[in-house]
């Protein structure tokens, strides 16, 4: 039933390959995958490349982390160009440099960065890295 | 549908304790019984809200434990409601409705946490898990990040200057100390002055530390019943007027949440069933969590018009005595935050605002008040609506 699940999207974006889910009924697009169409519900839905570009639409530093995770870093989401927004890790900004003006509206890439098993977790995981290309 | 009334209230001091969590809940439930002038026995229902009792005691399956602490009988049915930081409110919703539909008559509602003990670096892990554990944890994402980042988003979206909106944020802070001093169950009972905020450690920019409610313990308890049974046990029944509830995914698919879909259809749930209109709401407790999470949800309720909610808060408008009194209890950033108790202790504040038993801290001629309560990035939203 499943056109690409956690563990197929995770694989691939190691790879540097954005997947995603468009709808053949309204054409939208859906990322990070689920079963139906994000925005209409429908099941009929194929597996496509997303392009990989967006802006980013807001941010944040981490100062104070969870276990397992060493502050500070930057978490923030994307506006890819198909539409879907991603959650990921802003890589090539230093946290203590970072501000609205120059992040907000930024174009980016999207890359990923891979994180090892840790407590509660059933296998590695795969975050979108982005990368600012202005 | 039958009218359902909240008979008695309890709750215990909320902030640090050496009780366990079936203790906090037994004793806020027992005071909940005795306020309404029942017995132990008399209970049919125990619904409880818990978000994260397996990591703070290594304890599953809390229901039966707290049912069976506070004598109730074998029949009783018993049940954890899970719905993260919206947990207990979750369990009051579903209290009342299925005393409404006549399934049970009394229902004991409520929830309890140990949040605190955890230490800040588990406790930040595990509340985390409220995201998306697949598409967004794994970017270390924390809970004061999802506010800071809606912080962001509201900063940039409604041209407000960033150091205006921290400014305005710091008033959230101040006014729910100011409320929270008042309250003797608050787990900070001390005001604060925005340079207070403004001097904190940065938690995740731009939250600093008094922009964030801290971890809590505690316990929180409602009885919910018949209007023919309240009548016949307490002076001064409170009305559940109405309910809603929605649901939402990953935070990433809501994208611009200064305006959350599952929150405004919640309250539209709520207002409907009511009978009333964001206008006629005179107290509120709301979720604020983050000091931008009140002013970005006074918005998503209605009770202000989108994007001008921190103005509002500048000018004292969600102060006691201003337009409309919002979190008079101190709200969770003072009176503190135990994520499966949260709902439940909203509730307790608003029954005894409309009972007029608040003291320093009450709102005059308070007859329709209203809960607000967030699980996760909005994926549990919960709202009721009491009157008198």
């Amino acid at each position: 039933m499943y056109k690409l699940t956690y563990k197929q999207y995770f694989n691939a974006l190691k790879e540097g390959k954005l997947l995603g889910l468009k709808c053949n009924d309204c054409g939208s697009y859906t990322a990070p995958p689920k079963l139906c169409c994000d925005k209409c519900g429908s099941i009929s839905i194929e597996v496509v490349s997303l392009s990989g570009k967006g802006v980013i639409k807001t941010f944040t530093v981490i100062r104070v982390s969870p276990e397992g995770y060493e502050a500070p870093y930057i978490v923030a989401m994307a506006e890819l160009e198909e539409g879907p927004w991603l959650m990921g890790n802003l890589i090539n900004v230093d946290p203590d440099k970072a501000k609205m003006d120059n992040i907000i509206g930024k174009k980016v890439t999207v890359s990923a960065k891979v994180l090892p098993k840790m407590n509660y977790t059933p296998d590695e995981g795969v975050t979108p890295a982005f990368i600012i290309t202005e | 549908m039958r009218k359902v009334a909240v008979m008695g209230v309890g709750m215990t001091k909320f902030g640090p304790t050496e009780k366990s969590q079936v203790e906090l809940f037994a004793e806020a439930a027992m005071e909940a019984i005795n306020t309404s002038n029942i017995k132990s026995k008399d209970v049919q229902a125990l619904f409880l809200g818990n978000g994260l009792g397996d990591f703070e005691e290594g304890q599953l399956n809390l229901a039966g434990f707290c049912a069976n602490e506070l004598g109730l009988p074998p029949e009783t049915t018993a049940m954890r409601f899970e719905g993260a930081c919206a947990s207990a409110s979750i369990a009051i919703r579903n209290a009342f409705l299925l005393v409404a539909s006549g399934a049970y008559d009394i229902v004991i509602a409520g929830g309890t946490e140990r949040a605190f003990s955890m230490g800040t670096s588990l406790a930040t892990r595990t509340f985390a898990m409220g995201t998306d554990s697949k598409y967004e944890e794994f970017s270390g994402l924390t809970f004061p990040g999802v506010f800071a980042m809606l912080a962001h988003l509201y900063a940039d979206k409604y041209n407000v200057p960033l150091p205006k909106l921290k400014e305005r944020m710091a008033m959230v802070a101040v006014k729910n100390h100011k409320n929270g001093a008042k309250n003797p169950l608050a787990q900070f009972q001390k005001e604060i002055t925005v340079e207070t905020v403004l001097k904190g450690f940065v938690v995740a920019d731009p939250l600093q530390l008094f922009d964030c409610c801290p971890f809590s313990d505690g316990a929180a308890a409602v009885i919910v019943t018949t209007d023919e049974i309240a009548k016949k046990h307490v002076e001064k029944p409170v009305y559940i007027l109405g309910a809603g509830q929605g649901s939402a995914g990953s935070l990433c698919r809501q994208k611009d949440y200064t305006i959350m879909p599952s929150r405004i259809v919640s309250a539209k749930q709520a207002y409907k069933m009511a009978g009333v209109e964001p206008k006629d709401i005179d107290v509120a407790e709301v979720h604020d969590c983050f000091t931008i999470a009140e002013i970005v949800l006074l918005e998503n309720l209605g009770l202000f018009e989108f994007g001008t909610a921190s103005e509002a808060v500048e000018k004292g408008e969600t102060e006691i005595g201003g337009k409309i009194a919002i979190n008079p209890s101190g709200g969770l950033k003072a009176k503190g935050h135990p994520v499966g108790a949260t709902g439940a202790a909203q509730v307790y504040e608003i029954v005894k605002q409309l009972r007029g038993e608040c003291g320093a801290r009450q709102v005059e001629n308070a007859k329709i008040g209203m809960t607000d309560t967030l699980g996760g990035d909005a994926g549990s939203i919960v709202n009721l609506i009491f009157g008198i």
